[in-house]
């Protein structure tokens, strides 16, 4: 292990260590702590300059009712679960077709279609805009959350299909095999032996696509106007300009904003990072 | 829509080709959807930056025009200018997350919840740490400005000032990037072979010279990948200069990608064109890395057969 495991070093060093560990912890999530301590003060408390003390009364519940009632941020939540969860569900459903083709047959043009996947996966968001936000108007789809869907559908699909190629390529092909020789067929072979062991693969990428779709902010603006189809992300960054100066609201809408990739980060982390260091290990 | 399965056992032919035709089957739907969104798109980008177009009318034909327009657009080269430093300063994230990673690759009480609550800036939308950072600067009030004061110095309008801003939003750009760095390298230190640490011990190597001749070449699949994301991570900046600045002060924060979107979708005009000039632009510099990540990628695949 590297560096040296500090219960091997001596006390001097294991103090350090014991000390600097929550001290650099709190450095580094004080812009967190902050938003929080705020979205729990009250506007009196701001008046008054009291902006990084303790607050002297808690308004939690107050402000936490006050943005769900004064603010459509529970309908931006709600456009924004609508956005993100048929997305996981088409792209991840797709790059298992996509993935399993790529991973398990050999055909002319494999390599170069899948390198075209992956390098699409990585071009900058601005050259897709105007004619991507154009068919979105063709097909009456602008200012819709299916709009943002279908978008975000075959985006994503780039990134699933490297990671679902790589995992499928990783299982033991002697399964396969052992299955053709025994006569089940191609799609069989898909349903019944691929899918079964391509759970963990699924986990990570509907946690990591869920994330991507929910913090997306570019697509939203461009695709979408009104409030009855705008994500969160979009909906906070105009509530800001409403709410000038209201920061204990901003903060309480920011939280609300961020919990739901948080909540899915901490109830599913190993898949999560599963999913993100993919490729940080081996080559 | 691709059921082989019903097929087969009813034609021979199917049954003969099946291994040929399959795969056929499976990339349809995906590719579909991926050459519609996305490898179309660029083809199409090209071709309106030959235009002059305001997104609702008739197309004029204009030849390079739009790019002779970029060569004298003094608000193009503040774009471009910003993206080199974006791009230069985005790289710390690498070596600040080897840091921070081996800072934390311990088996201390309570280590698992300290890392991930390290990697928590990552999950973050970036409106959300646009917000946050845009507050923490705030001259009047902002945590910044009020660590200024402690120590008599008079607190400073980052945003607001045409030499601080970009490297302002570089900075809170920095934090969620070092957390995603972090868990690459930490990931990579779990898969390090004990074996050769143990080897470089009993050869003397400590600290440092350790960390270079004998950890660093075995994490360099993590490095790679670390590079790879935060060059991109850099090109695509927008969200936070959106949230945090609109480009400003008078355009001095713009990037590429936020003056893509200016020229073409906001107030300042509809010039479809001219935007998917810039984004062309942006495209070209993306491909340098793009091509570098497919020749290594190629390189692998050679060597995995």
């Amino acid at each position: 292990m590297f560096p040296t495991p500090i219960e091997k070093t001596d006390a001097h060093w294991r103090m350090i260590y014991k000390i600097a560990l929550p001290i650099s912890l709190i450095l580094w999530l004080i812009p967190l702590l902050a938003v929080m301590l705020t979205s729990i003060r009250s506007a009196g408390d701001l008046a008054a300059g009291n902006y990084w003390g303790w607050p002297r009364d808690f308004h939690l519940l107050e402000n936490y009712t006050a943005i769900f009632e004064n603010s459509p941020i529970g309908a931006y939540i709600l456009n924004s679960f609508k956005v993100t969860i048929p997305t996981v569900i088409g792209a991840v459903g797709l790059s298992c077709l996509t993935g399993f083709a790529f991973g398990i047959y050999r055909f002319r043009g494999n390599l170069v279609l899948f390198f075209i996947f992956v390098a699409g996966n990585f071009v900058p968001f601005q050259i897709l805009m105007v004619p991507v936000r154009d068919m979105t108007l063709n097909l009456g789809l602008y200012d819709t959350t299916a709009g943002l869907v279908l978008f975000h559908v075959a985006f994503q699909t780039g990134f699933c299909t490297l990671f679902m190629r790589n995992f499928i390529r990783a299982l033991p092909f002697e399964l396969i095999e052992a299955a053709r020789v025994e006569g089940v067929s191609e799609w069989q072979i898909f349903t019944r032996v691929v899918m079964p062991l391509m759970r963990p693969a699924i986990a990570a990428l509907s946690v990591l696509v869920f994330t991507f779709i929910w913090n997306d902010y570019f697509w939203a603006t461009v695709l979408v106007q009104g409030k009855h189809a705008l994500p969160v992300t979009a909906g906070l960054y105009s509530l800001n300009g409403q709410w000038l100066a209201a920061w204990h609201l901003v903060s309480a809408g920011s939280i609300v904003a961020a919990l739901p990739p948080v909540i899915m980060f901490f109830l599913m982390q190993k898949h999560f990072i599963a999913g993100l260091t993919l490729g940080a290990t081996k080559g | 829509m691709n059921r082989p399965a019903a097929m087969s056992g009813s034609t021979s032919f199917w049954q003969r080709h099946q291994r040929r035709i399959a795969p056929w089957f499976f990339l349809a739907p995906g590719a579909f959807m991926f050459a519609v969104y996305v490898i179309l798109p660029i083809f199409q980008s090209m071709w309106i930056s030959l235009y002059d177009w305001d997104g609702i009318g008739e197309k004029t034909f204009i030849g390079i025009a739009n790019y002779v327009e970029l060569f004298d657009d003094d608000a193009f080269y503040t774009s471009l200018k910003n993206n080199v430093i974006w791009l230069v300063l985005y790289m710390l994230a690498v070596p600040a997350g080897l840091f921070v990673a081996l800072f934390l690759n311990q088996t201390v009480f309570g280590i698992r919840l300290v890392k991930s609550l390290f990697f928590f800036p990552f999950v973050l939308s970036q409106v959300v740490v646009g917000l946050v950072f845009a507050w923490f600067y705030d001259p009047s009030f902002g945590l910044l400005a009020q660590v200024f004061e402690a120590f008599g110095l008079k607190p400073i309008a980052v945003l607001a000032d045409e030499d601080y801003v970009t490297y302002g939003i570089i900075a809170a750009g920095l934090w969620p990037q070092i957390a995603y760095c972090m868990i690459l390298y930490l990931t990579g230190l779990n898969n390090i072979s004990p074996e050769q640490i143990e080897a470089g011990r009993l050869d003397g190597a400590k600290g440092l010279r350790m960390l270079w001749h004998v950890v660093l070449p075995q994490l360099r699949p993590a490095t790679f990948i670390a590079v790879v994301v935060t060059v991109i991570g850099a090109l695509r900046s927008f969200d936070l200069v959106s949230i945090m600045t609109d480009g400003g002060p008078y355009g001095s924060s713009r990037v590429l990608a936020y003056y893509m979107y200016e020229q073409a979708l906001s107030e300042y005009g509809f010039r479809m064109g001219y935007g998917a000039a810039i984004a062309v632009v942006l495209f070209a510099i993306m491909m340098v890395y793009i091509t570098l990540f497919l020749v290594r990628m190629f390189s692998e695949e050679r060597g995995a057969r």
